[in-house]
Order: structure tokens, then sequence, then C-alpha cells
């Protein structure tokens, strides 16, 4: 109690300080305060507006019967239908293609950021760049790249191994960045010297104490690897033989050659594989037992990727 | 909880990284069931010499750890069966209390009954039971340093490793501490050896203590002979507060400014200047006093008042006297310095 009329001393005394300007500032500021406020809200709704419009736009020409007709036309799952029957086999092979990519990305980027990040030469810094070269590349020149070289092999060329070969170079940096990122903030090395005195061998430290700790980062590498090699155009297209369609290429198919609505339902498709991965990412970025310490990790990647 | 004790021999034991000399070629030998605390400041080469027997860090060539009679230089540490407790304590963030424990008999494949009765054993030693299914991350510091303690003994080491592991707490803990880890290595009988920049951590804790500076060692000795017999400035100087006596010999006697000090012939010879500790000293009568000086300052402590006189040498000296003396600024005194508490060094 004793405490309070002594603050209310102090306030006073400030606001007695303060207020031969403050008639003008309470005219003047609040109101410059509102109009740049609704200014940002004004840009941002119109640039939210401007994304996300034509996507709804999209789904919708989807679900008409007649897209230049407008909605007044009925909405249908005719379009879908025919979509599917069409198309899904791409279904399957995309998700096949991404799935041999997370396979390989794990095996080889898992141990390499691993690898990467307990090393402090100069020569694993350099590996680092270059990995994310494809990434930099257009995705055209690394598929002629890989065209040239493995061309000749038609029976490999012909298979959807080709693909998954491309979409590896292209999604494993961000495989490594995530798990490299993981084990350079969580001081596994003193972890690793810490089980390595209660007897553990390489393998039984790697496999009790790397992975489960660089978990975060693996967990955000293979859902980052899946969104990718899902919806990776430029390098498949190149890639691709009439037998080796995935679902992006379906979807050029598509829209080149077919009705709107057709190619509109291709998204709608599109979007119902993709946004669950999406939402996992974001899932999985908080909602973890430690969440504490993970969440400091998981800022550490995003830093990361950030730089990227 | 007992442990078995073998002693650790290192022979020609030197560290360099990248070209650096980090420890020049150091031998030493820790007897069975000892404590031997490693003291130094950063930098010093006591977490490295630690790290090679720990098997962390390997000699250079020509250097030999040994176990008892194992030559364990060139095992990894996996093989060496040390018990290690690491500075910010290295808990596995994906296990429990319980998980963490319990590791190493994990890696040892002891049977589950086994080892969930040793994990027990350990919770209440360490009075964890409480927390034994957290996770590490809900811990506090102390908690946290008493888990990694505890996963160090759960294996029955044959030697125990600490890394300054009481530096990541504060202070009050601290102090606390030390003296649980103080009984608890003496139950254990355990070889231990315990890095520690804290003088007080090492006094309390050592049999022997070994100072360290700049990758050599300076001294090895109990805690009264490093205090009282140190071997040399860098040692004296490490350890608790030490006063200056510079100044002229003639006659076996130390001329100086505030008068004379008298020593004795042994250590006379080959000395250049005396020492003596805070506590040492006791105020006498400067009119018969053979060495005198001034008040310059006064600070009450609670138990002891520290005195910091001037005029008596060219170095101010610190002198500690029971709290109830009040002296003022100016006040001249006499120091009388009893022989056998001077400390002279070369």
């Amino acid at each position: 109690m004793s405490a309070l009329p002594s603050r209310g001393r102090d306030e006073d005394r400030l606001s007695t300080r303060v207020e031969p300007r403050a008639p003008h500032r309470r005219s003047a500021l609040p109101s410059a305060r509102t109009w740049i406020a609704v200014a940002q809200w004004l840009v941002t709704l119109a640039t939210c507006a401007f994304l996300v419009v034509p996507v709804v736009m999209s789904i919708v020409a989807g679900l008409t019967v007649n897209y230049f007709r407008g909605v007044a036309s009925g909405l249908t799952l005719r379009w879908l239908e025919e979509v599917w029957t069409q198309y899904h086999a791409s279904v399957f092979l995309s998700l096949e293609v991404a799935a041999a990519t997370l396979a390989v990305t794990l095996a080889t980027g898992v141990p390499a950021g691993y690898a990467l990040a307990r090393s402090r030469t100069r020569v694993s810094r350099m590996i680092e760049e270059l990995l994310v070269m494809p990434v930099a590349l257009p995705g055209l020149a690394s598929a002629l790249a890989l065209l040239v070289v493995y061309g000749g092999y038609s029976a490999f060329r012909m298979s959807a191994a080709f693909i998954v070969v491309g979409h590896v170079v292209f999604t494993l940096p961000f495989m490594v960045r995530p798990v490299a990122a993981v084990c350079a903030s969580s001081d596994l090395r003193t972890l690793e010297e810490g089980a390595a005195s209660l007897g553990a061998s390489f393998m039984q430290r790697f496999f009790t104490i790397v992975l489960p700790n660089a978990r975060p980062g693996i967990v955000a590498g293979a859902l980052a690897v899946l969104t990718l090699s899902i919806g990776e155009f430029n390098l498949t297209w190149m890639l691709h033989t009439p037998d080796t369609k995935t679902l992006p290429v379906g979807l050029a198919d598509t829209y080149a050659s077919l009705r709107i609505e057709v190619g509109s339902a291709y998204t709608i498709l599109f979007f119902i594989m993709t946004m669950p991965l999406l939402v996992a990412m974001q899932w999985f970025g908080v909602a973890t037992p430690d969440v504490a310490t993970r969440r400091e990790r998981n800022a550490g990647i995003s830093h990361h990727q950030d730089s990227q | 909880m007992k442990l078995d004790s073998i002693p650790i021999t290192l022979t020609r034991c030197a560290k360099t990284f990248r070209g650096a000399r980090v420890l020049e070629p150091l031998d030493l030998a820790i007897g069975a069931g000892e404590t031997l605390v490693l003291l130094g400041p950063s930098g010093c080469g006591k977490t490295t010499t630690l790290r090679l027997i720990a098997g962390l860090e390997t000699p250079d060539a020509g250097g030999r750890v040994q176990f008892g009679d194992d030559d364990v230089t060139t095992l990894p540490i996996e093989r060496r069966k040390v018990g290690m407790v690491f500075q910010n304590y290295a808990l596995f963030p994906n296990l429990n209390v319980r998980g963490n424990i319990g590791y190493g008999l994990k890696i040892q494949r002891v049977s589950a009954a086994t080892a969930r009765e040793r994990v027990d054993e350990l919770l209440a030693m360490m009075r964890l039971e409480a927390h034994a299914d957290k996770p590490v991350a809900q811990l506090s510091g102390g908690q946290r340093q008493r888990v990694a303690l505890a996963r160090a003994l759960a294996p029955r080491p044959r030697v125990l490793l600490l890394d300054e592991p009481l530096t990541a707490l504060d202070a009050r803990l601290r102090d606390a501490l030390r003296g649980e880890m103080n009984t608890l290595l003496r139950e254990l009988g355990v070889t231990t050896v315990y890095v520690t920049h804290d003088q007080a951590e090492a006094m309390e804790l050592g049999e022997r203590i070994v100072v360290m500076s700049a990758g050599r060692i300076e001294q090895i000795g109990t805690p009264r002979e490093i205090y009282y017999r140190p071997a040399s400035r860098a040692v004296a100087q490490f350890i608790g507060t030490l006063n200056r006596i510079a100044g002229q010999w003639s006659d076996g006697m130390l001329r100086t400014l505030g008068g004379a000090v008298c020593a004795s012939a042994q250590q006379a010879a080959g000395a250049s200047e005396l020492y003596f500790r805070p506590e040492d000293a006791t105020l006498v009568d400067p009119a018969s006093a053979a060495l005198r000086g001034v008040i310059e300052q006064s600070t009450f402590l609670g138990e002891r008042t520290r005195l910091v006189i001037g005029g008596a040498a060219p170095d101010a000296f610190f002198v500690d006297v029971a709290g109830r003396i009040e002296l003022a600024r100016g006040t001249p005194v006499g120091i009388a310095i009893a022989p056998e508490a001077l400390i002279a060094l070369a």
C-alpha cells in the first residue's frame, strides 16, 4: 500500500513535465499512426489478395461446370474424376519418386550433415557450398548435365530412377542444411563424448544420441524434401519420358492440352497432396515433447534456411 | 557405494594442437584411491591432462598413459572404463533422468532388472528419486550435476574424472555441493582426477593438488604444502593472497622501507625476496617493532578485518586481524611475522 501513493506521485511528476508539449502530440500523433496502420493493413491485404485470389479462382474453376460461364453454370466433381482417371498413375509415381528421394536423402544427407557439422576444415565448408549449387543453377541445367552423362544408358534413362537421381541432386541440400544446423547447435560433440565415456561405440553413439537429438533437423529436412520432390517441375520436365510423368509434369500437360477446368481440377488434386505435408512441416516445427529446447533449435534452423 | 581403485601413471605425456604445444611433457603418478586436483588458470593445460587420462585426446608420440599395469595409451575413451563428469554435464536431452543414469548400463547390456536396481540405488544416493522420470531440461543446475555424477558412477568406473563439475553453478550452491562432493569421493574410494580453477575447491577436495600454469606442472603437493610452502611465485600468487617483502639482504636480515625482517639462514640462502600470508602477521607496538608501517585502509569483513598497511615495504601489505579490531587510517603500527611463516622464493 505504501508503495502505491509514491508511484502515483512519480507519475504526476512525469505528466507535469510532459504536459506543455502534450496537446500538440495528442492531436497530431495518433491520427498519423492510424493512417499508417490503415495503409499497412491495406497493403498487406492487397498483397494477400493478389496471391490468394488466383489460387481460389483456380480451385473454383476446377469445380465449375463451365468456367467461362462462371459459377452460375453449377458446381461439379466431374473434372476431378476425369483428372483422376487419366492421371492417377502420375500421382502414385510422384509419391514413389518422393519416397525414394526421401530414402536416398535420409541415408546420405543425414550422415553428411552430421559430418559437415563436426568437421571444421575448409574442405567441409567448400563441400557445404557445393551442395547448394544445384539449387542455385536452373533445374534445366542440372537436368541437361544428367542427360549428357547418363542419357546413353537407356534402361536407366527410361526408368523413374532417373528422375529420383535428379530429385536427389536438387533436394539433398535441404536435408543436409537443417541436419548440420541442429548438429552444430546442440553441442553434439560433448554429448557424444559423454556417451563414449559410458562405453558407447561410434555406431551406438550415432543411433542412441546423434539421431534422436538431430531429429528436429531430420524431420524438417524430410518434409522439405518431400514437398520439393512432389512439386519439382524444371528438372523433371527435362528428365521425364511418356511413361514417367510426375504430378507437375502432368499438370503442365493438362494446362497445355485440355480445357482449363481440367487443369484447375488437377491443381486441386495437387493441393490435396501437398497441403498435409506443409501443415505437418509447421506442426513438427513446434509440437515436440521437449518444447523449450527444441524451439530454440528450430529457431536455429530457420535462421540457417533464411541465410540460404 | 564403494568402487575399486587403481593407480594412474602418465609418462612423458605432451600434447600439441596444430603445431602449438599446449602441454609440455609431463610425468604424473596418481595413487590408487587418491583424489588428485588439477588446479590452474584457464589455458594452463589442466583440462588437456584430464582428457589425456580420459582417452579423449592421445598424447604426442612418446607419451604413455597407464591404468594400473594396463597401458591404455591407444585405447579410446569408450574402452577405458572411466566415469566422466563434464563441465556442462553433457546430459542427453533425448533421455529422462533414469535414461541418462542407466545409459552406461544399457550399453554394457546389463540385464534390465540389475540395471533398474543400480539406477534406483544411485537415484536414492543422489536424492533424485522424485525426479527420476523428468526430462533433464526440467532439472535445476544442482540436480543436473547430481545426474551427471550418478550417470558416470553407474557402470562402476575404474577412474572418476571430473572437469570443473561445480563451475556451472552459482556460488552458494557451489559451496554446499563442494562438501557433498567431498563426502561422496571419500566414500567411493575411487581414483579421482578433479579439474578446477577454484582454489577453495582444490583445497577442500584434493588429497594432493597439482598446480599448473602455461602447460607445465608448477608444483605437486598436499593442500598445506601448496599453501605454506609454494615452490614458485606463480604458485604462491595463484593460491590465496601473499605479501611481498622486497629489499636488500645484509647479515641474514632483509632490510626494507619500514625496518628489517629476520630470516633463518636456510631461508636467506638463495632467496631474493620474502613473502608471508595475510593471517600470519600480528600487530605489535610500533615503538619496539622491527618492521613498521601505517594503516592505509581498513575493511571490516565480519569475522576479520583486512588491513592495508603501507610504508613497511615497497608493496603494501594485506594483513588480516580479528574482526573486533578497529584502526583508523594513518595509525602507525608495528608488524611481527613468525620466522616459520616466512616464505622465501628466488
